[in-house]
């Protein structure tokens, strides 16, 4: 806002009162015929009163970040002094408390960290995609919702189990990678976006309308969860660890495949495309792997949704999904590991501790972006970034 | 059946095409995709609504039906260039430096909260748009052609007439040509970037507008999240005719009108919102730049 109020009307007072005063009426004349005048009133006053104390204390801005910065000296004298046993330490406290989570943790907290997983995987996924390589990249839900229709049709149509069903779905998953990415590669920037947005959508269509095999709307029940040792993994707690499992694997893997040549490939299309090509790096075909390594842990993701849920249904799969993936992406941190996995955390978590104001959750998520964007395009956890 | 389906491909078509053109002249102009526009054009349908029923309660409806549509197609007008208006500087203009990712994210995020807002102050549920022009029809060349159908087409050509003009004759129009070839050069020579930013968006809001209260009037019902699909098959449509031609736009929205009613009366109704898609990947892959569309070369 601070940005919107900085104008050029000058510092007196009667200025800021006006300037404040006008923004206020601008935007509850616009509100007005959507609520009505009581409701626009009150939006007035608010706005009105907000926006000029903001206009006050602007004055006052350099006295208040003094004593931030003051309050800031006095904590950081508590923390633990080097950095490194800092970070060693968190790590510690962080995995405790993931570990043993199932002791102390209600179904219902447990059942949110299975889902935190199952996104976190997505996330880095498409992180893969966005992060490294900076292909703008709007179906990335198709990958999720083809890996989890794979294991539901393999599993109910054909009878396949849970760990034969994942290399075929996988395999299912990474081709329709590749197959979006030939065509889709040949493009830049917006149009890619675009494009990719269409084939989500295509696939979500087909889903929806294809009844015979995928019973349309309806969905597909009866999906088996997976086994480990003979014996099905039905409890929440042996889910959790069995996810937990999965997230470890695939952040170390993704962390692997980034530190390696084709990592650094990936980072230098991102970086400048022309650039990168005339040094040697043949950037369609490490675009084509990106697609295909991201579209695959989607699918990881989609099977062990389908396997958690025990169903599935276009329902899961709409555009919608695919923003909030791209938002746990930026929420963290482009191209950064753990800001991704923070941002996926936030997500999940944040609708559910939100429930009584779940009807303007999706407003201040669409405010939160346009925000993120103007303030702190990095994220939170700033990554390498762009 | 040809001719009846020609018809209702050619009102679709002058629906697209008046979004498209929205789309068209923020992306010559900001090579922005302006994700937000689809929101302005259902704002532009429940505001419709919104003054149709206050011109309806206050009893000028029964007074003056002319009157009373006139009225509340400007007022929607007004209304949605304002707030197409102020999403650019809330939005987009902070943000005319930061890397190509950055805008269109933000845009994104204003679409999500436009929908959320009108579903939040207005209900989830369908609104009705009362009828107003009799459900009769006219016959013309052996189909049924309804006198909705004949004000759509009339009103967008007159539209799209009158845009023309505009951007080939006036300064205004002249200054947005020059912006939308080099934003540096035309600074340079006294043009005033952010004016010609802002026009932009009164002009393509206020066509979204009209484009949203006609198909209210079309189908007579209404819902806060049909901008989001109206939108992504008007930016088809400007990719059609190639994303920065005016003409293109107009042509690429009525060929999308007709390709969409054509495909849903003779090949099947279910994939109906599919075909834009794949029209888009296939005209992408062939010819990115678009039927109308300069090839632009990247510079290192």
């Amino acid at each position: 806002m601070s940005r919107f109020t900085s104008t050029s009307y000058g510092n007196s007072p009667i200025h800021r009162f006006t300037h404040s005063l006008i923004i206020a009426l601008w935007f509850s004349l616009l509100f007005f015929p959507f609520k009505g005048l009581e409701a626009a009133g009150i939006l007035f006053v608010v706005l009105f009163t907000a926006l000029f104390l903001l206009n006050i204390l602007k004055r006052r801005r350099v006295s208040i970040k003094g004593t931030i910065t003051n309050f800031k000296k006095y904590f950081s004298a508590l923390k633990l002094p080097e950095s490194k046993t800092r970070s060693i330490a968190l790590i510690f406290l962080i995995s405790t408390v993931v570990l043993t989570l199932p002791l102390y943790g209600h179904d219902y907290l447990i059942d949110i960290a299975v889902l935190s997983g199952i996104y976190i995987i997505l996330a880095q996924g498409l992180n893969v995609v966005v992060g490294f390589t900076g292909l703008l990249n709007l179906g990335f839900v198709a990958f999720y919702a083809i890996g989890a229709y794979s294991y539901a049709l393999l599993n109910t149509k054909l009878g396949i189990g849970f760990w034969t069903s994942m290399p075929l779905s996988l395999a299912v998953v990474t081709l329709s990678g590749f197959i979006l990415a030939i065509p889709a590669l040949r493009l830049r920037g917006d149009y890619l976006a675009i494009v990719t947005l269409g084939f989500g959508e295509i696939v979500r269509l087909v889903l929806n309308n294809w009844d015979s095999l995928t019973k349309g709307p309806n969905g597909i029940s009866g999906i088996e969860p997976p086994y480990l040792f003979g014996m099905h993994i039905g409890r929440l707690s042996h889910f959790y660890y069995f996810i937990l499992i999965f997230v470890l694997v695939a952040v170390f893997i993704i962390r692997r495949v980034a530190d390696s040549r084709i990592g650094r490939a990936w980072i230098a299309i991102r970086e400048d495309e022309i650039a990168s090509s005339s040094i040697g790096i043949n950037t369609t075909a490490y675009k084509l792997y990106s697609f295909a390594f991201g579209a695959f842990w989607a699918g990881v993701a989609g099977i062990l949704f389908a396997a958690k849920m025990q169903f599935v249904s276009p329902e899961s799969f709409t555009f919608m999904e695919s923003v909030l993936i791209l938002c746990m992406v930026i929420l963290g941190g482009i191209g950064s590991i753990p800001g991704v996995i923070l941002g996926a955390v936030i997500l999940v978590m944040l609708p559910e501790m939100l429930r009584e104001i779940q009807l303007y959750r999706m407003l201040a998520l669409g405010s939160g972006l346009v925000m993120l964007m103007i303030f702190r395009p990095q994220g939170l956890i700033g990554g390498k970034g762009q | 059946m040809f001719t009846q389906q020609l018809i209702n491909g050619l009102t679709l078509g002058g629906v697209y095409a008046l979004i498209a053109l929205g789309y068209t002249m923020v992306y010559g102009i900001l090579e922005l995709i302006n994700f937000a526009h689809g929101e302005i054009y259902m704002l532009g349908a429940y505001l419709g609504i919104i003054f149709l029923a206050f011109f309806t309660a206050i009893g000028l409806t029964s007074y003056s039906l002319p009157l009373a549509l006139i009225l509340t197609f400007i007022l929607s007008v007004v209304f949605c260039s304002s707030y197409g208006f102020t999403i650019e500087k809330i939005a987009y203009k902070p943000l005319r430096n930061a890397p190509r990712l950055s805008p269109l994210i933000s845009a994104i995020g204003v679409s999500i909260f436009l929908q959320n807002y009108v579903m939040l102050t207005q209900g989830a549920s369908d609104k009705i748009f009362p009828h107003l022009f009799e459900k009769t029809s006219i016959e013309l060349m052996g189909t049924s052609v309804t006198y909705t159908q004949i004000f759509i087409i009339a009103v967008s050509t007159v539209l799209m007439f009158f845009l023309n003009l505009f951007i080939t004759k006036t300064r205004t129009g002249k200054a947005m040509r020059a912006v939308a070839q080099d934003k540096m050069m035309s600074s340079l020579v006294g043009i005033n970037i952010d004016t010609v930013i802002s026009v932009t968006f009164i002009i393509g809001s206020g066509l979204a507008a009209v484009a949203g209260l006609m198909v209210a009037i079309y189908y007579g019902l209404v819902n806060y999240s049909i901008g989001y699909i109206a939108g992504i098959k008007a930016f088809t449509a400007a990719v059609l005719g190639g994303i920065g031609s005016i003409p293109g736009a107009m042509f690429g929205g009525i060929l999308l009108g007709l390709v969409e009613s054509l495909s849903a009366g003779y090949i099947s109704s279910e994939y109906k919102d599919a075909y834009a898609f794949v029209i888009l990947i296939i005209i992408l892959l062939i010819k990115p730049s678009g039927l109308f569309g300069k090839t632009q070369e990247e510079k290192v």
